[in-house]
């Protein structure tokens, strides 16, 4: 490669090094002010790798390759195609929208808040950029550890808990893999470095595609795989540690996780599960969309009777989640492309939502829908921007996520007639939760508590604002972004049959 | 061969040295100084491939890349040991340079064990590890905890000893030509002489009980918990993994080509002492107790090695070696300093030492197997090897669950540490110095480069 520095390079280390630097920065403006910077650096640079987003012509812009460990055939490779640039987009577009909202709190030993943020970024960008299973493992652990540190410090009363839980779920199911990973790997062909070094194995994605395993090998690494990735994602019967830690993380950490790192999962299942293993995943396709749609039914019911916000819309993701893998399964073009589309819906709208309730519980400090109540005459703008976001959810014509859940219940439909109307379900209930939830803190009487409620502050109506514009723009014109997946999906279902 | 006889003059000198020198604080810079002569001395032998004597050994002893790499991560790591801990081990009692003597002696005895050729010189070269140990197990003389630990250590050493010494005399009769050569046992792929498979049993237990491989770990906890807590943290690191080298050579060098007949055996042995190391460990509430039963965890990670015995296994072993000793040792030696040896001495320490704290952290995340640290490659390499063995593949699975147990007491300390309020003084008269802090982070950091870049110690392998 080149002695410049590619975009991958730049995503990881961006976040990386400025969160060396916020760690040892004084004072509480310092570290939220070259946090936001930073992020918006990221951002800037996540928009211009759009536009080298040609791979034949600006490849060497958008891979960076360097022998790692000569040994084992492992090299530290990060690039981008266009699902890794919407993934990264998204991280890229959150993280700003993240601190601007939350630019407000307070947060004891800030410098050690921003630094860890940044961090898990740093992680996250390389778990989407990571194009060697080795690189893809070391940051997949490590968008983990910032984030049980910010869990564990920051969050609420039974945070030490309900985190540990979470460590210890993603922990077997990363560790797992690992041994997948390993399985795999040996039995790759060699590698061949570009300074003549040979492996006898290699880690790379290339040789992980190519890699020939009988049917009865894949089936249990496929086990081993799926696992990681559904503790990941949450999905039914793994979701159990998802709506504690919801509930019990600082919000913005919280933001981090159900926009982003959910988004790992699914990620990894289209990366890293289907093209290695095309033999296990169209014996167990039907079990995994089954599993899925019953999760998708299941956390919709359990949100409907919920009274803790955070939790309701903890499982309302979970209901999401469950959905986009389903569709991932069902295995046609239409369904894969509704799932990158809704990866970044998702993220998107689900702060959106955090970014209300946070406010809601900083100011009154309830997070029990029927405490509350009359909120719309006290705060106008707030009702109006969180209805359009909850609207969104529930993914209406014209907001972000109708396209996507559109096509991805056409996908199911294509797949099999009651795919599709046993998730149509779960979108009902996803309507009738949502309208719910707005309805018993928006409308009715204020009572003693919901009266002293102020309308947003210039940075969440900021934040918020520009959410609204990206759920309308997409809503409208969802193109660019499918346009930007159309390759990888195409390549995905070509390497499946 | 620069090791085995610079270690043992430089005990002698050491020894010899504590009648004429009545100075407390100088053993600790004669030992220091010593060590790395010898250190320097066995680079020198490891790049240079030349000893500076030269003794016909009657290939008694031979030497390699391997054996030479091991040896230099052992005098590594107790460098640091001394550099971290000799201030402490300088209050144990008046023999300050005995005890020093005693360490060098134990050098001497692993460099022995690593490049053993024959059955003879692996018995001396254990034997030299394990009688200094006894003594310094019961150095803390006035307290009865160290005496019953050392008369325990020393009954129960004895015993294993004779069971070595037995097996060792099986084996030298079975062979066909009654010979102390281990690659002189000519085993064919047929069925084993019944001589031979008792000497081999023999064997193996005596060394589990050497590395405190269940069931032969009972006298672990007990040992490590009432031996003074800078011993425990020489005897749970260095001396553990001198003792899985020796283990891992024999069974490769004699027994490598039987390797399907005594898999099984440590299959079994390799469970027993993952589950019992990791779910006593769980129960523990003093951290050092906690941090026998975790080196009991770790021994189980180790016999991977000997399940896989390949390349990757002989990789695996230098780097678990490393990585397990230097995050051990780093860990115990902010441990020593502690007021409270319990889990809630911890308390709050991320507050008042804030730099202490993190590198604990880093050695306990090494010691989980959290990438970045030295653990995680150390874990992935045994895994690599025991999944490249290929039969019992459910051994790698129980394996990784275990280590997401053990996930949960390293855990607890790190969440002592940072998410709850100091209860006590953490620090009374021993607070940490600057050099103490300062050979604390070169530790950290050596542990995140290898965890990044192993083949800084693989790479002596292949040279």
């Amino acid at each position: 490669m080149g002695s410049y520095i590619t975009f991958p390079e730049l995503l990881i280390l961006l976040p990386l090094f400025a969160g060396f630097i916020v760690f040892f920065t004084k004072g509480e403006k310092n570290p939220k002010a070259i946090a936001l910077i930073s992020s918006l650096a990221v951002l800037g640079v996540s928009i211009a790798s759009l536009f080298y987003a040609d791979n034949t012509k600006y490849l060497t812009y958008n891979n960076a390759n360097y022998i790692w460990l000569k040994y084992l055939g492992a090299s530290y490779y990060v690039g981008l195609d266009g699902m890794g640039r919407m993934l990264t987009g998204l991280t890229a577009v959150s993280f700003p929208l993240i601190f601007i909202a939350t630019y407000k709190n307070k947060f004891k030993s800030t410098a050690t808040f921003y630094g860890l943020m940044l961090l898990s970024q740093a992680g996250l960008m390389g778990v989407f950029c990571a194009f060697d299973a080795l690189t893809f493992y070391f940051f997949w652990e490590l968008a983990l550890i910032p984030v049980y540190f910010l869990c564990s410090i920051w969050g609420g009363e039974r945070r030490i808990q309900s985190t540990f839980k979470f460590f210890v779920y993603t922990f077997v199911g990363s560790l797992l893999m690992l041994v997948g990973i390993i399985y795999v790997y040996l039995h790759t062909d060699a590698r061949v470095f570009e300074d003549g070094t040979v492996a006898t194995h290699s880690f790379s994605l290339a040789s992980f595609y190519h890699v020939m395993l009988s049917a009865g090998e894949q089936q249990w690494l496929f086990v081993l795989f799926f696992v990681a990735f559904a503790i990941k994602m949450p999905i039914f019967p793994f979701h159990t540690w998802q709506p504690d830690v919801y509930d019990q993380s600082p919000t913005p950490v919280t933001m981090v996780m159900s926009g982003i790192m959910v988004k790992m999962g699914l990620f990894g299942v289209i990366r890293w599960l289907i093209p290695v293993l095309p033999l296990a995943v169209q014996q167990y396709k039907s079990i995994v969309i089954i599993l899925s749609i019953i999760g998708v039914i299941y956390a919709s019911c359990i949100a409907m009777v919920q009274d803790n916000v955070k939790r309701l819309v903890a499982y309302s993701s979970i209901a999401h989640i469950g959905l986009m893998c389903a569709a991932i399964f069902a295995m046609n073009q239409i369904s894969v492309q509704g799932v990158m589309l809704q990866m970044f819906n998702h993220g998107i709208n689900i702060i959106g939502l955090w970014i209300v309730i946070e406010l809601i519980e900083r100011q009154t400090g309830i997070k029990n829908i029927s405490e509350m109540g009359g909120l719309a005459q006290k705060a106008p703008t707030l009702t109006i921007l969180l209805v359009i976001v909850a609207l969104a959810n529930i993914a209406l014509p014209l907001t972000n996520a109708f396209p996507g859940e559109f096509m991805m219940l056409t996908g199911l439909y294509k797949a099999k007639i009651w795919y599709a109307v046993a998730a149509s379900v779960g979108v009902i209930l996803s309507a009738v939760y949502t309208l719910n939830m707005i309805q018993k803190i928006f409308y009715g009487n204020t009572n003693t508590v919901t009266s002293m409620v102020k309308d947003i502050s210039w940075n969440e109506r900021l934040a918020l604002i520009m959410i609204v514009c990206l759920i309308f723009f997409i809503g409208v014109y969802p193109q660019p972004i499918i346009d930007l997946t159309k390759a990888s999906a195409t390549y995905l279902l070509t390497s499946f049959k | 061969m620069n090791a085995i006889i610079l270690s043992a003059i430089w005990g002698v000198v050491m020894m010899l040295g504590g009648v004429f020198i009545k100075n407390k604080l100088v053993p600790k810079y004669l030992a220091v100084t010593g060590l790395v002569v010898i250190f320097v001395a066995h680079l020198n032998e490891l790049i240079s491939k030349k000893s500076l004597f030269s003794i016909n050994v009657h290939n008694m002893i031979r030497i390699d890349n391997f054996n030479l790499t091991f040896i230099a991560i052992v005098l590594a790591c107790t460098l640091i040991y001394f550099l971290l801990s000799a201030s402490d081990i300088e209050k144990v009692g008046p023999h300050v340079s005995e005890y020093f003597a005693l360490i060098f002696f134990v050098l001497c005895g692993i460099s022995l064990a690593a490049t053993f050729n024959t059955l003879l010189l692996l018995f001396i070269g254990i034997e030299i590890i394990s009688i200094p140990l006894y003594i310094l197990t019961g150095s803390d003389k006035r307290n009865l905890k160290s005496n019953e630990a050392a008369l325990k250590y020393f009954l129960m050493g004895a015993f294993s000893t004779g069971i070595m010494l037995m097996g060792i005399a099986f084996i030298y009769g079975g062979t066909p030509n009654a010979s102390f050569f281990i690659d002189n046992l000519q085993l064919g792929l047929g069925k084993m002489p019944v001589m031979i498979a008792i000497g081999l049993v023999f064997l193996l237990i005596s060394l589990s009980f050497k590395v405190s491989a269940a069931p032969f770990h009972f006298w672990t906890p007990d040992v490590y918990d009432g031996a003074p807590t800078v011993f425990t943290s020489f005897m749970s690191t260095i001396v553990k993994v001198g003792g899985f080298f020796a283990f891992i050579r024999l069974f490769q060098n004699a027994f490598g080509l039987i390797h399907d007949q005594w898999q099984l055996l440590i299959v079994f042995i390799t469970i027993a002492t993952l589950l019992i190391g990791n779910i006593t460990a769980v129960f523990q509430q003093s951290v050092k107790r906690m941090l026998a039963y975790s080196s009991i965890a770790q021994a189980g990670f180790m016999l991977l090695a000997l399940f896989a015995l390949n390349d990757k296994a002989k990789e695996g072993i230098l780097l678990y070696a490393a990585a397990y000793s230097l995050a051990t040792i780093g860990f115990f030696a902010i441990l020593i300093k502690m007021e409270d040896y319990t889990i809630d001495g911890f308390n709050g320490l991320a507050k008042e030492q804030p730099m202490v704290a993190f590198a604990a952290t880093v050695f306990l995340l090494s010691l989980t197997g959290v990438p970045l640290t030295a653990g995680f490659q150390s874990k992935f390499f045994m895994l690599m090897a025991a999944v490249e063995n290929g039969k019992q593949f459910w051994i790698v699975i129980v394996a990784v669950l275990f280590a997401a147990i053990s996930a949960y007491y390293y855990f607890r300390i790190i969440q002592a540490m940072y998410f709850k309020e100091a209860t006590n003084v953490i620090f009374q008269s021993n607070k940490p110095s600057g050099f103490f802090k300062l050979i604390l982070l070169m530790t950290m950091f050596l542990i995140i480069i290898i965890g990044i870049y192993p083949e800084i110690i693989i790479g002596w392998m292949y040279r």
